[in-house]
């Protein structure tokens, strides 16, 4: 059985690395008694499928892992009340937020996942800044191409940014308070983070980022791997 | 801002620039909340804030549990709330200065000057220049002198402080022994001093001189038998009344009634020792005579086996850690480890539970423990004969036969371990070449015994530069030169350059000359170290960061030198800087066992022999809490069984060793 739960970062526990927040899951699940299966060999290993990394300092209202239940052994098997005992065992500002089960088959969440959708709280002063992000943003959604240079596994590359950007929009703020940043990146055929896009725009440190979700797609439409609230007991929407 | 309030808020924006910031977040599961809102009720103004502090990262000092378990009994008290600091790295440190942000408590992220108390754990000479520049983080003072009444008290405890005397200008008060019992008793006294609306600074201090185990280094006056370079203390006196002479350590009598810490934290990123510790008995009388730890913890006071076995198993429930490690000075020498690792291992019914000691005793009863609990992949085994030669061992009475290691190495090997690590120092008192070259023949004999059950062993060999320290019987000991460390190093990495099964590692003996003045130095010391924190000197502890010349320069510049402070041997009758200060131990039994080191003579260990009269029981009114009278199964180490026998087996390769199953 494989159970895929939704959960979010918010506050200080956002500082905390991919590898940090996989260990935190894993004690988690141990703790809550959450039966989960091990895989083979000399040093058994929890078997939970993590998705696309969120790099430090990020909030997230959609991050996903999958855990495999060991048919075998006694302990909580129902997503809802999985859900309830993670998040008692989870430091404040890990939530889960949707719990659902999920077919043994299904796409992992590394390779299902085909975009994800960011927020972004900037301090932007005067309105003089704001106009120039705002007509840097218009001239990367009109053009056909945007190289951007950046490094990957150490090494300075050239990468076309354009095409990994689906939607990007910068808001005003409304009576003060920090400019808001929305963007949709793609992930295929590799990931953009929202610190090269950021880059790109002449932004060196936002306040603030927030993953808001994570996007899959079936049969055309946009969907995510788990809904907000769902807690049912199989989830339809990821049976791809 | 008040003070009181948190301040996350301003210290967010820095955590994005630096490096794992997740280390300065705090969060930890099972962590106790400290409780403000003890400091709004009608007693609220006599609340005594602790900030606890751990002079080195949050990765090393997270996990001490001297300083969980002070944080555990403060919070329980109605009168006192404790939270934690760290030293933030350079990164960050950096960040905090240009934006103004002092030092600030990772709990609920509120400035040191929220504190009353800014308490330090001292475990490591080489943190000294860190605590400096902690305190100046906080915004205080270094020098207690300059100190007024709006900052905390800074104060320390932990095994350095049993010679503080380097820093007795920075700190003003230190806790000598065990802290459980202690810090109440300052909570008290602080208190007290708080709800009289006392300004005045000498009056708090005068008044924790009363408190048994505290030491305040005004109270005390040195003078020295002249003003240049190689001046020695002439004497040391009280100068307040309340000042006690000498100054005693704390001794717990009984841990059974201390089961700390009740809800170990489980931090959510990497720090060394990433485990459940349980405490399964305090000091040791094996006698090593390099270790002060084994000296100055004296007597063994063990926890009994029931109670250890419930804290671990609520601990792993709890923590949801898959190993534990049973901790103390040797853990093979529980009375109760049979049965408390018999117990673990059956009630892990799924097998995933990992149990380490992380003092393995070398023979093969060690390794039927480890093999016992090591179930999984069996990589590395660790062993400390310390010295390559039955004679260097029976002088720093680390009573190893060469058939106990041997025994135990191919205990290992034959049960499937790969690599053997084996820990040394050298530098020792009266160690010759030939002693020094002893380790290369010993490790080259566990390749070949270790070639008796596969093709590839591997011999880790790591040694380190020995540092006599305070209150062992190798205090009147000269330290050997950084250059005459380095020729040992020198002559065993050339031994060993052709065992292309033997792997070579050591310490910088740059280091070790250091950390020797820091331990055994006085007063006089602490302009040399400030200065060496002004020069930018912190993290000394890390190879990246630690720098021989800043010492140098700032020594020069006090007019002090290694020779006098690390290199010399003291007499008899020389005033040992920390003299006024006791650890319970006969100034002339140690005296004694350094004349017997030196003639070779070893010393049993007297939980199963008769009692050689140290101080640690009888001055104190305590005694050994064990619950074995007979010596654990295995091994002559200090148990008083064929000691004689020894020397024997020198040439191991040549005679079959027994496989002990």
């Amino acid at each position: 059985m494989r159970v895929r739960i939704r959960y979010g970062v918010e506050g200080k526990v956002r500082f905390l690395s991919h590898r940090d927040v996989a260990r935190v899951m894993e004690r988690a699940i141990r703790r809550a008694a959450v039966p989960v299966a091990y895989t083979e060999g000399f040093s058994p290993r929890p078997k939970v499928q993590y998705g696309l990394a969120l790099s430090t300092g990020y909030e997230s209202d959609g991050e996903y892992i999958d855990i495999y239940l060991d048919p075998e052994r006694q302990g909580v098997r129902d997503p809802r009340e999985i859900a309830l005992a993670l998040t008692v065992c989870l430091p404040a500002g890990l939530e889960v937020l949707a719990a659902a089960e999920v077919p043994r088959q299904a796409t992992s969440l590394q390779d299902s996942v085909e975009s994800t959708q960011w927020r972004v709280l900037l301090d932007v002063t005067g309105g003089g800044a704001m106009g120039g992000l705002a007509q840097q943003v218009d001239e990367l959604l009109a053009s056909e191409s945007y190289e951007i240079d950046i490094i990957r596994k150490g090494k300075p590359v050239s990468e076309d940014l354009r095409p990994l950007v689906h939607a990007l929009r910068v808001t005003a703020p409304s009576g003060g308070g920090p400019a808001v940043l929305e963007a949709e990146l793609g992930t295929k055929p590799r990931s953009i983070r929202p610190s090269e896009l950021l880059g790109a725009l002449g932004v060196s440190e936002p306040r603030l980022v927030r993953r808001t979700h994570q996007w899959t797609r079936r049969d055309g439409d946009r969907r995510e791997p788990l809904a907000l609230g769902d807690l049912s007991p199989r989830a339809e929407a990821c049976a791809s | 801002m008040s003070a009181s309030e948190p301040m996350f808020d301003r210290l967010e924006p820095l955590l994005a620039r630096v490096q794992r910031p997740a280390r300065y977040i705090g969060c930890e599961v099972g962590a106790v909340q400290p409780d403000w809102s003890k400091c709004e009720g009608p007693d609220g103004d006599r609340v005594v804030r602790w900030l606890l502090a751990y002079p080195d990262t949050y990765e090393i000092g997270q996990p001490n549990q001297g300083l969980q378990i002070l944080f555990e009994i403060l919070n329980e008290r109605s009168d006192a709330l404790a939270e934690r600091t760290y030293a933030p790295w350079v990164d960050l440190e950096d960040e905090m200065r240009s934006a103004g942000l002092p030092l600030f408590s990772i709990d609920t992220h509120r400035e040191a000057s929220a504190f009353n108390l800014l308490a330090f754990n001292l475990s490591a000479e080489l943190t000294y220049t860190n605590l400096l520049n902690m305190v100046d983080l906080a915004g205080v003072p270094v020098r207690s002198r300059d100190r007024g009444p709006e900052h905390p008290l800074v104060i320390a405890g932990g095994h350095c402080t049993y010679n503080p005397e380097p820093l007795a200008d920075f700190l003003d008060a230190v806790v000598l022994g065990d802290g459980e019992e202690v810090v109440g008793e300052v909570t008290e006294v602080v208190g007290e001093w708080l709800a009289a609306g006392s300004r005045d600074r000498t009056e708090l201090l005068r008044a924790l001189c009363g408190v048994e185990g505290v030491y305040v280094p005004a109270a005390y006056e040195v003078t020295y038998d002249g003003d240049g370079a190689d001046a020695l203390v002439e004497s040391v006196e009280a100068c307040w009344e309340t000042a006690p002479m000498p100054v005693p350590k704390r001794t717990l009598p009984d841990l059974a009634e201390w089961p700390y810490p009740q809800s170990q934290m489980v931090p959510l990123t990497e720090v060394v020792h990433d485990r459940l510790n349980v405490e399964v008995f305090r000091g040791c009388t094996r006698g090593c005579r390099f270790c002060q730890a084994g000296m100055i913890t004296r007597p063994v006071r063990e926890r009994p086996a029931e109670q250890v076995s419930a804290m671990v198993r609520e601990g792993l429930a709890r923590t949801g850690y898959d190993e534990v490690a049973l901790t103390s000075l040797s853990s093979a020498d529980f009375s109760g480890i049979a049965e408390t690792v018999e117990e673990i291992v059956e009630s892990d019914t799924e097998g995933r539970i990992s149990v380490s000691l992380p003092s393995l005793r070398v023979d093969a009863f060690g390794v039927d423990i480890a093999a016992q609990v090591q179930k999984g992949r069996r990589t590395g085994l660790t062993f400390a004969p310390e010295a390559g030669t039955w004679r260097m061992r029976q002088v720093i009475n680390k009573l190893i036969r060469e058939e106990d290691l041997y025994g135990a190495v191919d205990s290992a090997y034959s049960q499937g371990w790969r690599r053997v690590k084996l820990y040394f120092l050298t530098g020792l008192p009266t160690e010759t070449d030939e002693d020094t070259l002893g380790i290369a023949r010993m490790a080259e004999n566990c390749v070949t015994i270790g070639k008796r059950h596969m093709r590839n062993p591997s011999v880790t060999v790591s040694v380190g530069g020995f540092v006599p320290k305070p209150f062992t019987p190798f205090q009147w000991f000269g330290q050997n030169t950084e250059e005459e460390l380095h020729r040992k190093i020198g002559l065993l990495r050339d031994a060993l350059r052709r065992n292309r099964n033997v792997a070579f590692k050591w310490h910088d003996s740059r280091a070790s000359v250091v950390e020797g003045m820091l331990s055994r130095g006085d007063r006089r010391l602490g302009s040399a170290i400030e200065s060496a924190w002004r020069k930018g000197a912190t993290f000394q502890e890390w190879s990246e960061c630690f720098s021989l010349e800043m010492w140098q320069e700032a020594l020069a510049e006090e007019g002090l030198r290694p020779e006098h402070y690390a290199y010399r041997h003291r007499t008899e009758d020389e005033v040992l800087p920390w003299e006024h200060l006791d650890a319970g131990l006969h100034k002339d039994f140690l005296w004694q066992d350094w004349t017997d080191a030196l003639q070779e003579v070893g010393l049993p260990d007297c939980r199963w022999t008769p009692c050689y009269d140290c101080g640690a029981c009888t001055g104190w009114g305590v005694e050994h809490v064990v619950a074995s009278a007979v010596p654990p199964a295995g091994g002559s180490q200090g148990t008083g069984q064929d000691l004689d026998t020894g020397g024997l087996l020198p040439e191991v390769v040549a005679v079959p060793v027994e496989v002990r199953t």
